[in-house]
């Protein structure tokens, strides 16, 4: 059994097509969505983790590239600022998963990208704002250009 | 009876680099390995250090005369007011204070994203902040308004001041209650859905000198990476609180005023901090260390996270008695049981940054950059040292 957690991202002219269905009938795959949204631009995003054994699981993720999803770690849109991390660990209280967990006994507080859902709660909790998430793209820019020009 | 030495003969030992400190964590292996006879012998100072949100701090500002001269009534840094009731261009700026257009918690929980804390830790930094003063006018002070950005070294004074630090032990914090509740000690998910507490357990500096023997008016510490001193208690201090066999007490008791020159700080030890749904706030990092004068205080400073229990408190009101006791051992365990329950438990002091304090300090005490000052005056609760 293979199973990975992804941020997918459908372009404006394929969000309304059922493709996850497809991964369930044609690529034998299950999914646990947690999170869908659709901007306002039209481009959808969906968090799932994706379930199946190795083979079919390389074949759907082939699928929805080959149909214009971009697949990608969710990593890539969560990440931590090490440089303005305290270190505290007051982001375990509400991490869901544990990416965010402490290493006992030198209580260094890790985040594991890997185990992450895309909840976001630790973008609110943290309380240096060392979380950062990007999730909509478009709007990361417009915020960047905004504190930028403060 | 038994070992001793002064400070000046430990700053003696540190003019000359012979001086031998350790981490308050190594000493307490170190009394565990040997006893604390042969460890007092050992050892002539102690590091501490804690790392966390402390909501009575704030800097006294003085931002220079303008031409005209202005007597300010009204000021904000940032956007964030800061307290104008004093001389003409003093101020006072508070860490807990958001900034005035902050929605608070009209949608709650509020995110509270600048405040006073925050202004703070951007001066230490070296960034700009835009600095806005109204006042009504005088024949002595004409000018009714004045805006100007300016950065930590345009201030004429800048100083840290601190009325209540370093809490000597801190309450850990659950919620007996069915909805999410938001504190100033994190968030605390219903029934008992995780425990928090806020100390560095056996680095924290008074937990270090529980009857403030070395501990008072005058002492020098390591204060948000500059030099500080301890200018009073600080407020709330209460040292009659019920302590165990070892003098420490097992719940919130001594605090500490603090003092220091804001333009020697970093922004990496003064962190501005928003607490969801609380409101804002400063994470100040604070290193004492502490003399082995006699073989007492390296029994004090031996003191081990399993030697310090704190109270279990409903922050529902639900419950108004603790729901138990729990030592700092049990608690960075990672689970602690309550009323039959495990409860995941979440710090909100860092102990890492911590433990960087207390290096540091033991950095500047071995490179001779750092004296030890003995107290002008002793803490109240304070059973003093015999003088010999």
């Amino acid at each position: 059994m293979y199973a990975k957690v992804l941020v997918l991202r459908f372009p404006p002219d394929i969000v309304d097509k059922p493709i996850i269905t497809n991964l369930v009938r044609s690529y034998n795959l299950t999914f646990n969505i947690l999170k869908a949204q659709i901007f306002p631009r039209k481009e959808g995003l969906m968090i799932l983790e994706l379930r199946g054994n190795k083979n079919d699981y390389d074949r759907g993720l082939e699928y929805l590239k080959r149909i214009g999803v971009k697949v990608e770690p969710i990593g890539q849109s969560i990440s931590r600022n090490e440089d303005v991390c305290l270190q505290c660990g007051a982001c375990t209280a509400v991490c869901p998963t544990g990416a965010l967990h402490i290493i006992r006994p030198d209580m260094e507080v890790v985040f594991d990208s890997e185990r992450c859902s895309g909840c976001e709660w630790c973008v609110k909790v943290c309380p240096a704002h060392a979380m950062r998430v990007t999730f909509d793209r478009h709007m990361e820019e417009e915020t960047s250009i905004s504190q930028g020009s403060s | 009876m038994g070992f001793s030495r002064t400070y000046e003969e430990i700053n003696e030992k540190i003019k000359s680099g012979d001086v031998v400190v350790v981490t308050a964590e190594e000493m307490t292996r170190i009394v565990r390995e040997k006893g604390e006879k042969k460890a007092a012998q050992e050892v002539d100072v102690v590091t501490t250090g804690t790392f966390a949100p402390m909501c009575s701090s704030g800097a006294f500002l003085n931002f220079g005369h303008t031409s005209p001269p202005i007597k300010a009534h009204r000021v904000w840094i940032n956007n964030v007011p800061a307290y104008a009731g004093l001389a003409a261009v003093d101020i006072y700026i508070g860490a807990t204070e958001p900034a005035a257009d902050d929605p608070l918690n009209r949608i709650h929980p509020g995110l509270f994203e600048y405040g006073g804390g925050h202004v703070i830790q951007d001066l230490v930094s070296g960034k700009p902040v835009r600095l806005k003063a109204e006042a009504y006018g005088t024949d002595c002070y004409p000018n009714r308004f004045v805006e100007k950005t300016l950065y930590l070294k345009d201030f004429p004074n800048a100083t840290l001041c601190n009325p209540r630090n370093a809490y000597q032990n801190y309450n850990c914090a659950v919620n007996l209650s069915s909805k999410t509740l938001y504190t100033y000690m994190g968030v605390l998910k219903p029934k008992l859905g995780n425990a928090n507490y806020s100390t560095s357990g056996c680095l924290s500096p008074l937990l270090n000198d529980p009857l403030y023997k070395t501990i008072g008016l005058g002492t020098q510490v390591f204060l948000g990476g500059g030099v500080g001193y301890v200018i009073w208690h600080g407020t709330q201090h209460n040292p009659n609180v019920p302590r165990n066999e070892r003098g420490v007490p097992k719940s919130p008791a001594g605090t500490l005023m603090l003092l220091g020159d804001l333009k020697q700080m970093s922004g990496r030890w003064l962190v501005g901090v928003s607490m969801l749904g609380y409101g804002c706030s400063l994470a100040v990092g604070i290193g004492i260390p502490v003399p082995i004068l006699d073989e007492e205080m390296a029994y004090y400073t031996g003191v081990g996270d399993d030697e310090i229990v704190t109270q279990i408190k409903d922050y529902s009101f639900t419950e108004p008695e603790p729901l138990g006791e729990v030592n700092y051992a049990e608690l960075k365990s990672g689970t602690i049981r309550i009323r039959g329950k495990e409860v995941p438990t979440v710090p909100l002091s860092s102990y890492v940054r911590a433990k960087e304090i207390a290096e540091i300090l033991k950095s500047w005490i071995k490179d001779g950059r750092f004296l030890l000052t003995k107290p002008q005056k002793y803490l109240p609760g304070s059973s003093e040292p015999k003088v010999k």
